[in-house]
């Protein structure tokens, strides 16, 4: 079995986001960078299953060569091998042509990815990669087995879960739960060394057209101060919510 | 430039992010000077309910072979009868599932997660939500037709009645890819991103036991539940409660975090709320600086004596 994991470079989660000075562009000073944590859940239920069937884990990710220690990572977490697009990702439906023109190229079995990544937020990849390669889509899975030419999903619905059976090949998005956080694989010295001799293959972009572009970008305003209340006083809390700010 | 909106229902009946879709379509339509045509699939509420809020037309497509949701069949159902060249989806799972893969039917563009009614229609720009709720992009997109999804209690639902039709769509979509094993839905629990209060805890807590405290609370203010990461990771509560930068991004109303600290990620999720409360132990917890109110102190006292204080507001 052949399994695919997009993966995305996002800035590490504590990082505080800041704009260029004409607001145009994200900057990159002093970020450090990190595996999209929606993408690692599902990069680590990718070697889970390497392991229990012997499947291949081949990692893809669109970037420039900046991106390749968040690659290196994930071969040390026990990816088979990867491949790295080499052009600046700039927008869902440039990556996943890029990614779908892999899938297609590789014949996978299994393509997997996170529902969204923690920066531009798109949530769009994975769908349009499934869309492209015409192969079934589940989003926002939580769960997830390999039953032969079939996959046993169980995605998240508002107030809920469904599990659903879909046909291989297919493109399923995971999140929060696809592992537990505890089974998230920290590499160990071994899985290093093994990284850096592991195949890392670069071709170049197919060029695909890129639709959408960000213009230009904001912080978010600052709240006024806060105001304090006593624990004492909780019926001045109450006035305050229901007259001032009028939420209750 | 027709405006056409996906009206989600679950099991027939319309969400309150169908409103604020369709609410968000008719700013668009009334932009341009033109009418909503709004899409469903198998509902059994009235149409009447999507034409308070400026739908002129439901187009209701019926099709027992969607009775489960696929969101490949969704997106071809739906691309049989959007005939515009704007279509709003509400960003919810379901709806944000099918929208990626219509964009690619269609050779649209689309933009997801949107706050506000687009600064220009042509070219197609608005503002959207981006690094986890730490930013916001304003995003223009370059194609004849554009897909936008909704980000949940953004823009809004708006009253705006008009005179509308239904009409019915027989369709016979083949979905022979997926199939829906099971499907559990809790019964009578709000749901997080819809909810207008949200009652939130972290490790302040002590133990999922105390929880009642908070569903208490919960409860008299007719507020969902949500808790902190480290909460959902030590498995006190479950992980579809967890809001924050790798869980849900949620803007309510009012969003009171009782004994969570307010790490980066967490604020990055909840920050969109328009009124927070802060409740915590530690008069240095950060959270407070990004709080509207704050109360120091203990709360499993606090919260016992909020919860009388505003059950007696409402009598």
């Amino acid at each position: 079995m052949k399994i695919l994991v997009c993966i995305s470079s996002v800035p590490d989660t504590t990082s505080k986001i800041n704009f260029t000075a004409d607001k145009s562009a994200f900057d990159k000073n002093g970020i450090q960078w990190v595996i999209n944590p929606l993408d690692e859940f599902s990069l680590t239920k990718a070697v889970k299953l390497q392991e229990s069937l012997g499947a291949t884990v081949t990692v893809a990710n669109v970037g420039d060569a900046a991106t390749e220690p968040v690659i290196r990572k994930a071969l040390a977490i026990g990816a088979t091998d990867a491949i790295r697009v080499n052009t600046e990702a700039k927008d869902s439906f440039s990556v996943a042509t890029e990614i779908a023109n892999i899938a297609r190229n590789g014949g996978y079995d299994l393509i997997l990815c996170g529902k969204e990544s923690i920066d531009y937020n798109g949530g769009a990849v994975p769908g349009m990669v499934a869309q492209l390669l015409n192969h079934p889509f589940v989003n926002a899975c939580v769960g997830l087995e390999v039953n032969g030419t079939e996959v046993t999903a169980v995605r998240e619905i508002e107030g809920g879960k469904e599990t659903i059976s879909v046909k291989l090949p297919a493109v399923i998005a995971g999140q929060k739960g696809m592992v537990d956080e505890k089974d998230l694989i920290i590499p160990n010295m071994r899985g290093i060394m093994s990284a850096r001799t592991k195949p890392l293959h670069i071709q170049e972009p197919a060029g695909s057209e890129v639709k959408v572009q960000g213009v230009s970008y904001d912080s978010v305003p600052a709240r006024a101060a806060v105001k304090m209340v006593t624990p004492d006083n909780l019926d001045e809390l109450v006035r305050l919510l229901h007259e001032e700010a009028k939420v209750i | 430039m027709a405006v056409f909106v996906y009206a989600e229902n679950i099991n027939g009946v319309y969400k309150k992010a169908a409103f604020e879709a369709v609410s968000y379509a008719k700013a668009v339509a009334d932009k341009l000077g033109e009418t909503v045509t709004a899409i469903s699939v198998n509902p059994t509420d009235s149409s009447d309910l999507l034409y308070k809020y400026g739908a002129e037309k439901v187009i209701s497509i019926k099709d027992e072979g969607l009775k489960n949701f696929s969101a490949k069949a969704y997106a071809q159902a739906v691309n049989e009868v959007a005939d515009g060249n704007i279509l709003v989806f509400p960003h919810t799972t379901d709806a944000s599932s099918i929208a990626p893969m219509l964009v690619i039917m269609k050779n649209y563009s689309l933009i997801t997660n949107v706050l506000e009614a687009p600064e220009s229609i042509t070219p197609f720009q608005v503002k959207r939500r981006a690094f986890s709720g730490k930013g916001f992009m304003h995003a223009k997109a370059d194609a004849a037709g554009v897909i936008v999804t909704v980000s949940q209690n953004a823009f809004g639902v708006k009253e705006n009645s008009v005179a509308g039709t239904e009409e019915v769509k027989n369709l016979t979509v083949v979905n022979e890819d997926t199939k829906v094993l099971s499907h559990e839905q809790s019964s009578g629990k709000l749901d997080l991103k819809e909810a207008e209060v949200v009652v939130s805890a972290g490790r302040g807590m002590k133990g999922p036991e105390n929880w009642v405290m908070i569903e208490d609370l919960a409860n008299t203010l007719g507020a969902a539940t949500a808790c902190s990461k480290p909460v959902s990771d030590i498995g006190w509560r479950p992980h579809s409660e967890h809001v924050g930068q790798t869980g849900k991004a949620i803007a309510p109303n009012l969003y009171i975090a009782i004994g969570i600290s307010g790490a980066i990620q967490h604020l990055a999720g909840v920050n969109s709320s328009k009124t927070i409360v802060v409740i915590n132990s530690d008069p240095e917890a950060p959270f407070f600086k990004s709080a509207d109110y704050g109360v120091v102190g203990d709360a499993f006292q606090i919260i016992p004596a909020l919860n009388q204080k505003i059950k007696a507001l409402k009598g």
